[in-house]
């Protein structure tokens, strides 16, 4: 059977991603913008969830402490947007691995519990500490604007960027690094340890796996994916405030890789898209119809499609293939 | 004094309703393994059912009494439809079909009834009432009453009946019961009912004090949950008390240490769970988790 071109389809996608920008404007952009943002964060619940086992409900923390750290720094010590990306990222990896260690002794539904009761704290210790955060009217930002030389009109080739413009292509370049990172790191050796300490624990340790540095250093990884995300919407949004960053955000991040796909690197693309766009459809609707159909969909999804749309999709080309080559397709 | 007095009477008011809530979670932990995410919002979609025949016109008691009916039925439905099939799953997929239970009500009782924040009546008295140089308000303590006679209720059912005896049972060893024809399937869909209908309660006698909108419970349930965590997940007595614990120490911290007040009142239990997670697991009166490997 033959192996799905992974490469290849990832390279036209990318060529289609880089013409894009100078096919739309305003609105549209920024959408696919937030679409890549959410597509980071969720390889980073899902690094943590779907690989490893551990249930985390509270990503949206993650998200906020890298959004904040990064709207901080631009907005106290007029940092330039692109150094607070890497920043906010270390941070997110230092505050992931110290709430990782606790979360060592917790297993399976407790630490589900205690990331719940984290996502639900979050505002109210945002809007705390109003001295740095702005309290509950939030930091307002300006756009980041794209880099002198890519601004002017004689820019070279051509390639007058504007601020919309520039972020998306940032964003993109986020992306795929830490997508390639990502598939690196999970492909190996590593990313053995990590589904094996999520499929038989006690067997991945007599094996040699060291499971409470692997679990504590994936929490890390996987909160500084979250927070690279939470800085990147910080610039694309322009805005961060407290309430944005609820519980119904870290959900919306289960929600996320649920529909995309557990365990699944590109999964979180297909969630990403789904959490972006499946909302603006569901709001013409009713106002709280967005979060009726996550329901609905996180319940049947779980009954029926396990894996998500990656799931579904490599199981699809499995049975293509299979028809293909002329022998019986079997499940 | 007196102020520390009254915030304990008011604390163990709150505290009652913590109580109830957590005692709804250990039932459906003990007897399916599963933590009910969505314990608050089914109690918040009963209140509203409870706010939807008052404004009906039907007297208090008889809609108490209804809306308890109405919530049994709900759980036991809830269990069978939706988490029978995924019984004896992973935990995650059970966390999220909780989670996507949680968001289901949550949004269609907005749906519903909006979001704009509505009165819910209290069956006791306005005025308070005063006991020396005390004074208590009547819901608090009603609330208080209220939780107790539940609470009793439960006892007696599970400790003198023979269906709380079967119930027990089945969810301590259901193998054994089903060979002594217990039908194990229905006493777990029996328990959820049961919680459903204790958290109905919490639900209707928190309602007149924090008013009714479809995110009201999810403060309490984070409480709840810390009340579960400190009693023990494994003790249902024991999640009562840690919800008395909780609700007084929540009054105390928040009056008399000032830089918590009321801004940081779910970080506290957010802190509360960490510590009692890490420190004793099991809680203050739960068995150790022992693993089979």
């Amino acid at each position: 059977m033959r192996r799905f071109p992974t490469l290849p389809v990832a390279l036209a996608l990318l060529a289609v991603a880089l013409v894009l920008p100078f096919m739309m404007t305003g609105f549209r952009l920024f959408q696919f913008t937030q679409v890549f943002i959410y597509a980071i964060a969720l390889l980073g619940l899902n690094i943590l969830t779907g690989f490893n086992g551990q249930i985390s409900l509270g990503h949206g923390a993650f998200y906020a402490v890298g959004a904040y750290a990064s709207a901080i720094m631009m907005d106290r010590w007029s940092v330039p947007f692109l150094l607070t990306l890497p920043v906010a990222g270390l941070l997110c990896l230092v505050v992931g691995f110290l709430f990782g260690i606790p979360a060592l002794r917790l297993e399976g539904l407790y630490l589900a519990l205690a990331t719940f009761a984290l996502a639900l704290a979050v505002p109210q210790i945002l809007k705390y500490f109003e001295h740095w955060t702005g309290g509950s009217q939030g930091i307002v930002l300006s756009k980041p604007d794209p880099p002198v030389f890519l601004g002017r009109a004689d820019a070279p080739l051509g390639l007058k960027l504007t601020p919309d413009q520039w972020l998306y292509f940032v964003t993109l370049a986020v992306l795929v690094v830490l997508f390639v990172l990502a598939a690196n790191l999970l492909a190996g050796r590593t990313g053995r340890a990590l589904v094996a300490i999520r499929d038989n624990a006690i067997a991945a340790q007599a094996m040699g796996v060291n499971n409470a540095l692997y679990k504590s250093l994936t929490f890390g990884v996987s909160a500084a994916y979250t927070g690279v995300a939470g800085a990147l919407s910080a610039g694309a949004v322009a805005y961060v405030a407290p309430d944005t960053f609820n519980v119904f955000l870290s959900i919306t991040f289960l929600v996320g890789i649920v529909i995309g796909g557990l365990a699944s690197i590109a999964g979180a693309l297909f969630g990403a898209f789904f959490i972006q766009f499946v909302p603006n459809w569901a709001q013409e609707i009713s106002k709280a119809a967005p979060w009726a159909i996550y329901g609905i969909f996180l319940i049947v999804f779980m009954y029926v499609m396990p894996r998500g749309i990656a799931g579904f999709l490599r199981l699809a080309w499995v049975r293509l293939a299979r028809a293909r080559a002329g022998t019986p397709a079997r499940a | 004094m007196e102020i520390l007095f009254q915030q304990i009477v008011s604390g163990l008011a709150t505290g009652g309703i913590y109580g109830s809530l957590a005692l709804a979670l250990v039932m459906i932990y003990q007897a399916t393994d599963v933590v009910n995410y969505a314990q608050g919002e089914m109690a918040m979609f009963s209140t509203y059912l409870a706010w939807t025949m008052l404004n009906a016109g039907l007297p208090y008691w008889l809609t108490f009494f209804a809306t308890l009916a109405i919530a049994f039925v709900g759980g036991l439905v809830i269990e069978r439809v939706i988490i029978r099939p995924v019984e004896n799953a992973p935990i995650l997929t059970i966390v999220i079909v909780c989670i996507g239970l949680l968001v289901i009500l949550n949004s269609v009782a907005g749906w519903i009834y909006s979001y704009i924040q509505k009165p819910f009546p209290s069956p006791f008295p306005e005025r308070p009432i005063k006991i020396g140089n005390v004074v208590f308000g009547a819901h608090d303590l009603g609330a208080i009453g209220v939780t107790l006679v539940v609470l009793a209720f439960l006892y007696v059912f599970f400790r003198f009946t023979t269906l709380g005896l079967a119930m027990r049972a089945a969810a301590q060893n259901p193998s054994s019961s089903r060979l002594c024809g217990i039908r194990v399937g229905w006493m777990l869909a029996l328990g959820w009912g049961l919680a459903a209908m204790v958290g109905a309660v919490a639900g209707m006698m928190v309602a007149p004090k924090v008013f009714l909108d479809p995110n009201m419970m999810a403060g309490i349930l984070i409480y709840a949950f810390a009340s579960a965590t400190l009693g023990g997940f494994t003790s249902p007595g024991g999640a009562v008390v840690g919800g008395l614990i909780v609700g007084v120490f929540e009054n105390i911290v928040g009056t008399y240490i000032p830089f918590i007040g009321t801004e940081l009142k779910l970080t506290v239990a957010l802190a509360l769970i960490l510590i009692v997670l890490v420190v004793k697991p099991s809680g203050l009166f739960g068995r150790a988790a022992v693993h089979r490997v």
